[in-house]
């Protein structure tokens, strides 16, 4: 079956930093991918690249067959498409969560008022957070805030959701809280990539999960071929230090 | 939350509270008598001087006061007119120009150039030279199309050049939205004119609202400029009226007025910057 996601010898650079080096990688429907490595391996850029929020410097990028790294394409489309949740939320701040929640479907996907309020009311009763439609981000806790982001991504109904180290602003418990959303969300059967530094979690969620280190994937498998027994000397040495680090 | 209603005060509270309150009652009494002794010296000084009384007739004629205040009145409430009218045409031109400078369309290149020459140049004349420039220039044109209103021409140099600093406030704020806010509005779709509508521009305008009012009662005061051109403004009444009888008064009665306006909307300038700054601290990891 094709992929929904495919990633064809990307490169990119900031100036003469090589961050993503010929990077190739599938992303079958209805699976998780996990991205695991450590601070500065690339894993944020891969997923902003991917995202169409930084320029390419050489390979494609392809989404359900459709190369989306063509300049010709419609960008905004794309993006449409592709739900992204930040490590540091990025609530817009002047308006409510329900108002975050709909900017998109009202204003992009050119819902009815009374259509995007369903879907909104929907997902925050799913995730438990409908008291809290009215208030403002800066009156919600850091997990409430970060489920927020992730149902404003959810409300556009994407293809694939891209979750940038979702958990690492939390503290223990709401990182369990954040967990268990996509937990379900992979229940729901969302394609989903997400880059994380909570190997229990990739071990439990992930179909793949990819070791990068400078930007290129050094190993790739099962949670229990890379996380548990990784072959490559170096992803042991990451999987070994983490280990040490006491964050398995 | 803990209900509060069977609460009372301990012994040790209630001590404290007294102690607060003496503290207080003593800093009271220290603030107003200092206050009472440098005032009490200031007023002393100048009573005492010899040119008091001289000063007395020429700059505080309470009755001459009384009777240039019609005119003066009328003077500043055309003031008044010229910096609500203008205030407008400046936050149009300001916000164009600065939307202007910030995106990056390839068709508005040519625009952003001369954007970014008008708000250098208007930037760095002095008002009073556009004024004048604008004043005796225009007409000097004898163009059948334009007018020689000095009233007219003389608020369109007040608009030029403040055009030019509210755009680049407006600019700055536009500037100081964090890039991952527009990385969050375009993941989710929305256009770049989208994203600078809806995400930026609200965020942006909320924060450069009390610079925006310290140009607003500057604007007010500048308005007094235009005298320059013959309109007859509040200085410019107070003017015509003082080199008649060569008292000073009208010009006292003109600041006195000035202030009654530019007081409290510095006050609420001030509320309005303590307020942004205390919210801002509270957005925390935003
Ligand atoms: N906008 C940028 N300009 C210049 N360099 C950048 C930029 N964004 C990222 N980089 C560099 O790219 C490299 C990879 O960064 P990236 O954020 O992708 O790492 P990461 O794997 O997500 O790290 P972390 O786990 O700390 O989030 C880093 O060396 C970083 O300095
Ligand atoms: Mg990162």
């Amino acid at each position: 079956m094709q992929p929904v996601l495919e990633i064809i010898n990307l490169r990119k650079s900031f100036g003469t930093e090589l961050v993503i080096d010929d990077l190739s990688l599938e992303v079958p429907v209805h699976t998780a991918t996990a991205l695991i490595g450590a601070s500065g391996s690339g894993k944020s850029t891969l997923l902003r690249c991917i995202n169409l929020l930084e320029s390419i410097d050489d390979g494609r990028i392809k989404l359900d067959g459709i190369e989306i790294s063509d300049p010709e394409i419609d960008q905004d489309e794309i993006r449409r498409k592709l739900g992204m949740v930040f490590q540091s939320f990025n609530l817009f701040p002047h308006m409510t969560v329900r108002e975050n929640i709909e900017l998109s479907p009202i204003k992009v996907q050119k819902k009815s008022r009374e259509e995007a309020h369903q879907i909104a009311d929907q997902l925050l009763k799913r995730f438990d957070l409908l008291d809290k439609a009215e208030q403002y981000p800066d009156r919600l806790s850091g997990g409430q805030q970060q489920r927020v982001a992730i149902i404003r991504s959810l409300a556009v109904n994407p293809r694939v959701l891209l979750l940038d180290e979702v958990t690492s602003a939390l503290d223990p418990v709401l990182v369990n809280e954040v967990l268990s959303i996509v937990r379900d969300l992979k229940g729901d059967g969302m394609t989903m990539i997400l880059a994380t530094h909570e190997m229990g979690f990739a071990t439990q969620v992930a179909d793949q999960v990819c070791y990068l280190e400078s930007g290129k994937i050094i190993e790739r498998g099962t949670p229990s071929q890379v996380i548990e027994n990784p072959t490559h000397p170096k992803t042991r040495d990451f999987i070994n230090r983490v280990h040490q680090a006491g964050r398995l | 939350m803990a209900s509060n209603s069977s609460w009372s005060p301990s012994s040790r509270e209630l001590e404290r509270r007294i102690a607060r309150r003496r503290i207080s009652r003593r800093q009271i009494t220290i603030a107003a008598l200092s206050s009472l002794l440098v005032i009490g010296a200031l007023i002393l000084a100048t009573l005492s001087s010899p040119g008091w009384e001289v000063v007395k007739k020429t700059f505080f004629d309470i009755d001459y006061g009384k009777e240039v205040l019609p005119t003066v009145l009328k003077g500043i409430w055309l003031n008044l007119k010229l910096t609500v009218i203008g205030s407008i045409c400046i936050g149009a031109i300001a916000l164009a120009l600065a939307i202007l400078r910030t995106t990056k369309s390839a068709a508005l290149t040519p625009f952003r150039f001369l954007a970014a020459a008008y708000t250098d140049i208007f930037r760095g004349v002095p008002l009073l030279l556009v004024i004048l420039l604008v004043g005796f220039g225009v007409p000097a044109l004898q163009l059948k199309a334009i007018t020689s209103n000095v009233t007219i021409l003389g608020s369109i140099a007040v608009i030029l050049t403040y055009s030019a600093y509210v755009s680049e406030v407006i600019r700055s704020g536009i500037l100081s939205i964090h890039p991952s806010q527009k990385s969050a509005a375009r993941s989710l779709g929305l256009s770049s004119a989208q994203t600078m509508r809806y995400v930026v521009l609200p965020q942006a305008l909320r924060r450069v609202i009390p610079p925006l009012l310290n140009d607003f009662v500057s604007l007010l005061k500048d308005t007094g400029l235009v005298s320059i051109l013959g309109v007859i403004d509040a200085i410019r009444a107070a003017q015509i009226n003082s080199s008649r009888t060569f008292n000073y008064t009208p010009y006292v009665v003109a600041a006195i007025l000035f202030l009654l306006i530019t007081i409290p909307l510095t006050r609420y300038t001030d509320k309005a910057i303590r307020g942004t700054y205390s919210r801002q601290n509270a957005e925390g990891a935003i």
